[in-house]
């Protein structure tokens, strides 16, 4: 099953390499991480997407809170949480599918941020669910690449353990 | 007051001393220049100067595990640095303190490429419990105590500090800080009371429990709680190889070790039970065998500082997660208070079994007046030895033939690189607990093959006039290679050969360092072999050519249960059974 683990960790160089090194050293997969600064600047919020048996997961969390730079961790499975992902899209479409490209990413409450002769670069934020249904309905009109930023959680106010 | 500004290189002499060391184990080069300058003068800190960085740390690993104090090591950057990548494994996996100082280059040219650099940080990340790079001689006194801090608490592990050049070179005020408290390091002591009681209920139901204790109780100093459990609950112990002189062996109650060459009677008591205890041990495969029919009846109760140890390769009903003598006294506690059993007469039946099977099939070994078994060898210094000394073991047939036939009353005389399996480990680490216990004797169980991994270490026995003692139980091969070539490779020895009888010759090699050599190729010279080794002040190797042949019994097939031993093969002369010492 498939986890977001939200991770809280000082600030340091090579904490990032040492929760990585953590998933390869023992053949686990992260699906994707994202880490960033939050209001106290000596501690960054990591959030990690991660699959495994509950048994795996139980020692991912449990090696987690082993390392010496991790302040806390909280596997977001068990709380109501909201996630958010941005993705950045750049589209090629045929001269007759611009007008599609332009009304999918409106449906969507994209914008489109660059614009070329050939292209449309959009920019979509959204749960996971959101920004596949789009990919999809844009990859017969055309994507030349995308880039995802991997997700980001929080649990909701009231539910967090 | 008025501080005094101490250059890098003071502050860490300063900083260890602050910290109760007395002994460092290392090699100088280019980088560490500086502080081996600083320590040439010192009158507290004595540096032993080895002949390999591996050995270095190996021996900051023996002194750690006789005095359980951190060892320390220090050495220069790039291959000084990745020369101890082996031995700081070893102390990880056995959960073993210790703090390894190495060099590095001036920080302007960390990941230049520059002569001798490594990213040692980088490379030990997976094999230390925590490692820093310090960048500012401002950080270096704080970095170091956290460094013992780390290394000692919790599930201890060792620790590395890397030292640019220009940081030991620079200098600041000393600024000790007198405590440490690292928001996201605090590991848990004390065991939940809730599981504590659930446990102790657990146990006192149990008709026949199994306390199966590890390396834990020895990291934890847990030794009379331990005793005290097995005492009021009338239960059987048996040690995995990282616990031996845990629990003294000479206990009625005591069954040996388990595992893959574990006893006929602890393996047949774990996968019999119906509560094993399990007592800082983390159930590692070669203690389980087949882990989905080990212990088949039993509840398993958990009890280990580290979370992660927790059902990790086994199902556990009842987790303690704490430090093993706070929850064995507590555990102690509440079954003596409130659980007032009358466990002699529930146990009965249960030991007499236990009985049964120790007698059915003792750890033997046939005995032969023509050639020397290691068995033997094993058994008379045990006797000789009067069962005193600290034994520390290479890896292979020697290392379990020292697990099975020299008994162990005591903690910390056991020194054996149990998790990684580090063959070389032996020597230096004898060296190491000479150092650490100068009046003792200090046996290394070796093989021919592995003590040609660090005998370069020879001088430095010599040299600090270390009288350790190395029994090479020659059998010409990698021995337990070979029992496996034997086994399971239709006797095919590929590369298993070493023609050590004649190469090298141990006994010229022992008297080319100025150490004393001695051979014994018949049964009736071990004897005075050993005794002779013994009376001898000095480093003594002395060369067992002992029988090719022999093979460790019993042995659990790798990926078989527990109780599908192959034990001893027919026997052909009279087997002799091992002999306590009274």
């Amino acid at each position: 099953m498939r986890h977001t683990i939200s991770v809280l960790v000082n600030n340091k160089f090579g904490v990032l390499s040492n929760v990585s090194g953590l998933f390869s050293g023992r053949g686990f997969n992260i699906e994707s991480i994202s880490v960033g600064m939050t209001l106290d600047s000596s501690v960054s919020q990591m959030t990690i997407v991660t699959r495994g048996d509950d048994q795996i997961i139980e020692q991912i969390t449990k090696q987690l809170n082993k390392l010496i730079d991790v302040i806390k961790v909280v596997d977001l499975v068990e709380v109501d949480h909201i996630e958010r992902e941005m993705v950045l899209i750049k589209v090629a479409p045929k001269q007759e599918h611009k007008a599609e490209v332009l009304r999918l990413t409106e449906i969507f409450r994209g914008r489109v941020v660059d614009s070329s002769q050939k292209t449309y670069t959009i920019e979509v934020t959204g749960d996971e669910k959101k920004i596949e249904a789009l990919i999809n309905l844009l990859k017969p009109i055309g994507i030349k690449e995308f880039v995802r930023t991997g997700k980001v959680a929080m649990a909701r106010e009231g539910t967090a353990p | 007051m008025a501080k005094k500004k101490l250059t890098g290189a003071q502050i860490i002499l300063e900083a260890l001393k602050r910290e109760k060391v007395s002994t460092v184990f290392g090699y100088p080069g280019g980088v560490v220049l500086g502080i081996f300058d600083e320590l040439y003068d010192d009158k507290e800190l004595k540096l032993i100067l080895t002949r390999h960085e591996q050995g270095a740390v190996h021996m900051a690993d023996g002194y750690a595990r006789v005095t359980g104090e951190p060892g320390v090591v220090l050495v220069t950057s790039g291959p000084g640095a990745t020369n101890t990548v082996t031995g700081i494994a070893t102390a990880y996996m056995d959960s073993i303190p210790m703090v390894v100082l190495t060099g590095q280059v001036p920080t302007v040219l960390i990941g230049n490429d520059a002569f001798q650099e490594a990213d040692i940080v980088g490379i030990t990340r997976p094999c230390t419990k925590y490692n820093y790079l310090v960048k500012d001689v401002k950080d270096l006194a704080p970095t170091i105590k956290e460094a013992f801090h780390i290394a000692r608490t919790g599930r201890p592990g060792p620790v590395l500090v890397d030292l640019p050049k220009d940081v030991t070179a620079a200098a600041c005020d000393f600024d000790w800080p007198e405590k440490i408290d690292i928001p996201s390091y605090r590991p848990k002591v004390a065991g939940n009371k809730q599981m504590v009681r659930q446990a102790a209920a657990a146990v006192a139901r149990a008709k026949k429990p199994l306390i199966l204790a590890g390396g834990g109780v020895v990291a934890s100093g847990a030794y009379a709680e331990l005793l005290e459990l097995a005492t009021i609950l009338n239960a059987p112990v048996t040690t995995t190889l990282m616990a031996l002189g845990a629990f003294p062996a000479s206990n009625p109650l005591y069954l040996g070790m388990p595992g893959m060459h574990g006893t006929y009677c602890a393996n047949m008591a774990i996968q019999n039970s119906d509560l094993l205890l399990g007592v800082g041990v983390r159930f590692e495969d070669r203690v389980t065998g087949k882990t989905n029919t080990f212990a088949p009846h039993a509840q398993i109760v958990q009890i280990d500082i580290d979370p992660t140890s927790i059902r990790k390769n086994v199902r556990v009903d009842i987790p303690v997660v704490g430090d093993i003598k706070h929850v064995l006294k507590d555990m102690n506690g509440v079954l003596k208070s409130e659980l007032k059993h009358k466990w002699d007469a529930v146990q009965q039946a249960w030991l007499k079994q236990i009985r049964q099977w120790n007698e059915s099939h003792p750890l033997t070994y046939d005995y032969d007046d023509e050639v020397i078994k290691p068995q033997y060898v094993v058994e008379k210094l045990y006797e000789i030895s009067k069962g005193n000394a600290i034994i520390t073991t290479e890896v292979g047939q020697n290392q379990m033939w020292a697990a099975q036939f020299y008994r162990y009353e005591k903690p910390r005389r056991w020194l054996s690189s149990g998790g990684l399996g580090t063959m070389g480990y032996g020597f230096p680490a004898a060296i190491g607990a000479q150092m650490a216990a100068p009046d003792a004797l200090v046996v290394d169980i070796a093989g021919d093959g592995s003590i040609q991994m660090n005998i370069q270490e020879l001088a430095t026995a010599v040299i600090n006039k270390l009288p350790v003692k190395v029994a090479i139980l020659n059998n010409q091969y990698l021995g337990m290679v070979r029992q496996w070539q034997e086994l399971f490779f239709e006797e095919r020895y590929a590369h298993t050969f070493l023609d050590s009888h004649m190469i090298p010759d141990f006994v010229k090699v022992a008297e080319a360092y100025g150490a004393v050599g001695l051979r014994a190729t018949k049964p009736s010279e071990v004897v005075p072999v050993i005794k002779e080794a013994f009376r001898l002040k000095k480093p003594v190797f002395m060369d067992f050519i002992c029988d090719w042949k022999e093979k460790v019994y019993p042995m659990v097939p790798a990926g078989a249960s527990i109780d599908q031993m192959l034990l001893q093969e027919p026997k052909k002369t009279k087997a002799r059974r091992l002999k306590a010492v009274k």
